[in-house]
């Protein structure tokens, strides 16, 4: 580069401060566009010193997580599929966290998932087993899975399982079980037990058979496809739900044994518009595990929450979690309710953000932006302030009121913590009380611990490196 | 407490616009809890669970608007009510506001506008190195408007910006024009084959104005920063500017413009152009010339000479009728908003000869005036010094400072003349007339002393040189061509009061 190829070349303008400078650029027809400066925060010194080395890792990562190629591939009980499930395991949402620590959804949901596996005849018999030691919680990350809200997954339950075929890594995530009074909210009891039961005897079964029956089906393209049709696969899946049932259908008229069996399962997946949420999380789950274990990463591969904490993953720290207290969503709440009846953030469905989807793809999903605050451009605002803290764009997974711009991917921990922007969380709010349910829905900013404790965690492992 | 409610027929709004409305009214005082629902049968569920239900929503179907309000008094309720109803009105009435989006860091501005190559910078001092480091780093050309940049910064980012191949103007650089674009405070000049290094910013501001009014225009006009020629950094940017400006096919004559830059600057300077065949003009303001013309450089005493040699003009000899001055008062004040201008004004009294000039920015042989606020015999003060600017904006945007000294300066016995530079363009105040030619006017009705003023800019900048010279005209001012005319016209009274 030469000073006099600039004097060739049509003048593109940043500015960053006074504001007048951009008018009178304006004025003069330029192409200029004005930073909303504010002062950045240090970013620590390990870190700054191997920027290029973290920024070779965030790289490797990011290509990782764009060629990442997730299918449905099949399903089956989570005792013989998911690594490390037991007999008396219970995989629960979030970082880990013991019985004394969970909130009251997430406890709801171990004593439905006790009796449903038939451990306990009463919720009384649950809650003394659930407490006895006898039973080991893990995080569904821990296990290559993923559960949204309480996220409990016990060894019964039938697993859908996604493989990310680029890389042969796999994924799994239980059956969304519809709204209302459901295991993933904490309820228990006998309609939750039967429910529970009829999709593992029934609804499993039928989709089983017809995804053996459809060989695999490509979640990658739903999911590109359903952020077309306004959704973001996290809080809004109805036309994922919809393109997903549409190949379904004729697999499973074809494949269940009488026309009324089909038909009820037809119903459920119709009656539940976040069927699909689980596989979006689960396809995200296998996206993002791909690119774990590339030092010096500061690239998300996890947000979780447990209700209690807020943990995040890095593809350069290994399995080390890096948490903070969940927060409250200031959300807006259904008639009846509100912040004082909501149980701190929960759930692994973070995942979708965390692969660049969810409130990172809100843009995509006018349906729900009111839920930010009223107007659309504040969808389009959150989004966009994501592609400050993110490596990289997507390249299948595409924002049509952005000019079909790929949605911001990979979060940096760098730029979180030198830009002070967060990761935004569309996000469902689940009562405090175990059963109750849904209470209100929005959208929520991560809060700043984990991410400040990734960056020190980070730091210490390049440090400890040097060392060696 | 009371429960109040209202049906809306054939009313329809989407759950989480009246989820929001529901939300905002149960936050006003003396209200309890509140719901606004469609009126389908699981709300009515809600409504009724939740203690909502009123006997008039029996009736209600699906497509009516449910407005439920509990509160502590009928008066809350009903004023609830009524916020409701105004709010989804509000709603309706509600208009997509297309507003522009502002990244929130230089990485974001990049990924929206690919292929940027300048950096225009003017936050303050302690984080504008940074952000330029950042900029060069990421192939952009940077203007640093702001100043308070340590010294060794400048250094450092001039140095990476030469390796890089890129131009760092500035810290402290008010004015560049980059292929024809006016960058901060600069003048819709047109233009042209004659192209500026400039290590001050009024200066390149008056040479290229100057320029344009004679019918040649800029090529580019790059500013440095004042520093940039000082024994310190070496005229790193002002060399590498020269050098683009040689090598640009597009420039044909070349002007330099500073005050005097180190010997060792002028060496460097003498270096580079050896064997240049375009004329290079250098107004170096208090330089000897004979150093100047050492180097390889014609010597230009003023900008006004400068910007006419450029354009093969001869220069303008003095004008201006003294003999008709009342005789009031014995000496001139000079109040400048441009530094460059205060500095030429000084150069020109001293060449005419007037021996006692008091300034704040003394150019030798002239003494420093101690106490800025008070003139003696003959100021020239440059009103732009920290001191002054010290939580105001500068004097070319906010006259206030300078229009009250005018006052002060106007009513004193001693005062003869005021000599004014009045500096138009992008960036500078956007209505001079309006709020200079008042003062005037108020100043010469108590003493109907002489005011000198220049003009620094062009017809087509955003106030319009034309009109602002016949409004100060009309308020009384003496208005020339250019603040070298001002300046020796002011000068020559001087040397005239001096006689008498």
């Amino acid at each position: 580069m030469a000073i006099r190829e600039l004097f060739d070349t049509e003048l593109k303008v940043v500015n960053i401060g006074l504001a007048a400078f951009k008018e009178s650029l304006d004025h003069c027809g330029v192409q200029a566009v004005q930073v909303d400066w504010r002062p950045p925060m240090q970013v620590d010194a390990t870190v700054e010193a191997s920027a290029s080395a973290i920024d070779r890792a965030n790289q490797r990562a990011v290509k990782v997580i764009l060629a990442g190629k997730p299918f449905l591939v099949g399903m089956a009980k989570a005792l013989h599929v998911v690594p490390g499930m037991r007999k008396n395991v219970i995989l629960h949402a979030g970082p880990p966290v013991t019985w004394e620590r969970m909130c009251g959804p997430m406890r709801g949901g171990v004593i439905g998932a006790l009796l449903y596996e038939g451990m306990a005849k009463t919720a009384r018999e649950a809650q003394a087993l659930a407490v006895s030691g006898a039973i080991d919680y893990s995080p569904c990350h821990q296990h290559a899975a993923v559960g949204p809200m309480a996220g409990i997954v016990s060894p019964s339950m039938p697993v859908f399982i996604v493989r990310n075929e680029e890389y042969g890594n796999t994924a799994y995530a239980t059956m969304n079980e519809g709204l209302g009074k459901v295991l993933r909210y904490g309820a228990y009891g006998p309609a939750i037990t039967q429910r529970l039961k009829w999709m593992e005897e029934t609804l499993y079964p039928a989709l089983q058979k017809a995804i053996a029956k459809l060989g695999k089906v490509d979640l990658k393209n739903i999911i590109a496809q359903a952020l077309h049709m306004g959704d973001e696969v996290h809080n809004r899946n109805r036309a994922a739900t919809s393109l997903l049932f549409r190949l379904l259908a004729p697999a499973i008229v074809r494949t269940a044994p009488d026309a009324e069996q089909a038909a009820r399962v037809l119903e459920f997946i119709n009656g539940n518009d976040h069927f699909f949420l689980n596989l979006s999380m689960a396809a995200s789950k296998a996206t993002l595990d791909a690119a774990r274990d590339i030092a010096p990463s500061s690239v998300v591969v996890a947000m979780a929450r447990n209700g209690t904490d807020f943990g995040i993953q890095l593809a350069g720290t290994g399995g080390q979690w890096f948490t903070g207290p969940a927060p409250v969503p200031d959300a807006l709440y259904f008639p009846g309710f509100s912040k004082k009846d909501a149980n701190p953030d929960i759930g692994d469905s973070a995942i979708t953000e965390t692969n660049g989807l969810g409130g990172f793809a809100i843009a995509a999903s006018p349906a729900i932006v009111q839920f930010v605050g009223g107007a659309a451009s504040d969808a389009l605002r959150y989004t966009r302030r994501m592609y400050e803290i993110t490596a990289a764009e997507n390249n299948v997974y595409q924002i049509p009121a952005l000019n079909f711009r790929g949605t911001p991917t990979g979060i940096d921990v760098r730029k979180v913590i030198a830009k002070n922007i967060l990761p935004v969380i569309d996000t469902g709010v689940a009562h405090r009380k175990p059963g109750v349910g849904q209470v209100g829905a929005g959208i929520l900013s991560a809060p700043a611990k984990p991410f400040e404790e990734a960056l020190m965690g980070l730091a210490k492992a390049l440090k400890k490196k040097e060392r060696s | 407490m009371v429960v109040k409610g209202a049906i809306k027929t054939g009313v329809y709004f989407d759950s989480v616009t009246l989820m929001i409305v529901g939300r905002d009214i149960t936050a006003a005082t003396g209200v309890l809890d509140a719901a606004v629902v469609m009126g389908t049968r699981e709300n009515q569920a809600i409504l009724k669970s939740a203690g909502l239900w009123l006997r008039q929503f029996d009736a209600a179907a699906d497509t009516d608007l449910l407005l439920a309000v509990k509160a502590a008094s009928a008066e809350a309720a009903a004023g609830a009510l009524r916020a409701a109803g105004e709010q989804l009105k509000a709603v309706r009435d509600r208009t997509d506001a297309a507003e522009e989006w502002r990244p929130l860091s230089l990485e974001g501005a990049l990924q929206i506008l690919p292929g940027a190559n300048v950096a225009l910078i003017s936050v303050a001092g302690r984080y504008a190195g940074e952000q330029a480091m950042q900029a060069l780093k990421a192939g952009l050309n940077v203007m640093l408007f702001s100043d308070n940049v340590p010294l060794g910064r400048e250094i450092e980012l001039k140095k990476f910006a030469r390796a890089k191949g890129l131009l760092l103007m500035g810290p402290d650089c008010g004015t560049a024009i980059i292929n024809g674009v006016p960058l901060a405070f600069a003048n819709a000049v047109n233009r042209g084959d004659i192209g500026i290094v400039a290590a001050a910013g009024t200066g390149l501001q008056e040479v290229s104005s100057l320029i344009s009014d004679q019918g040649a225009g800029i090529s580019q006009a790059i500013g440095t920063g004042g520093r940039d020629v000082k024994k310190e950094v070496g005229g790193i940017m002002f060399l590498e500017g020269l050098k683009a400006l040689i090598q640009d096919t597009a420039t044909s004559t070349i002007v330099l413009i500073s005050k005097p830059p180190h010997e060792s600057v002028l060496k460097k300077i003498g270096k580079a152009l050896k064997g240049v065949r375009k004329p290079v003009i250098a107004v170096f303001l208090g330089a000897d010339e004979k150093t100047v013309r050492r180097y390889g450089m014609a010597p230009a005493a003023t900008l006004e000479e400068a910007a006419l040699v450029a354009c093969g003009a001869r220069p303008r000899p003095a004008n201006g009728q003294v003999a008709d001055l009342p005789h009031l008062g014995k000496y001139i004040r000079g109040l400048f908003s441009g530094g460059t201008f205060c500095t030429e004004a000084q150069v020109i009294f001293r060449d005419l000869g007037i021996r006692h000039v008091y300034s704040n920015v003394p150019l030798p042989p002239f003494v420093t005036l101690r106490n800025v606020w008070k003139s003696r015999q003959h100021t020239l003060i440059d009103l732009g010094e920290d001191v002054f600017t010290v939580g105001r904006p500068h004097p070319m945007i906010d006259y206030s400072l300078r229009n009250r000294r005018i006052l002060e300066e106007a009513q004193h016995p001693e005062t003869a003349l005021i000599l004014l530079d009045v500096v138009l363009g992008y960036g500078a105040n956007m209505d001079p007339v309006g709020e200079l030619a008042p003062v005037i006017r108020e100043a010469r009705v108590k003493r109907p002393i002489v005011f000198a003023c220049s003009v620094t800019g062009t017809p087509r900048d955003p106030q319009n040189r034309t009109k602002v010279v016949e409004g100060l005209e009309s308020a009384g001012a003496r208005v020339f061509p250019s603040n070298a005319a001002a300046s020796k016209f002011a000068a020559q009274v001087a040397r005239s009061l001096e006689k008498s």
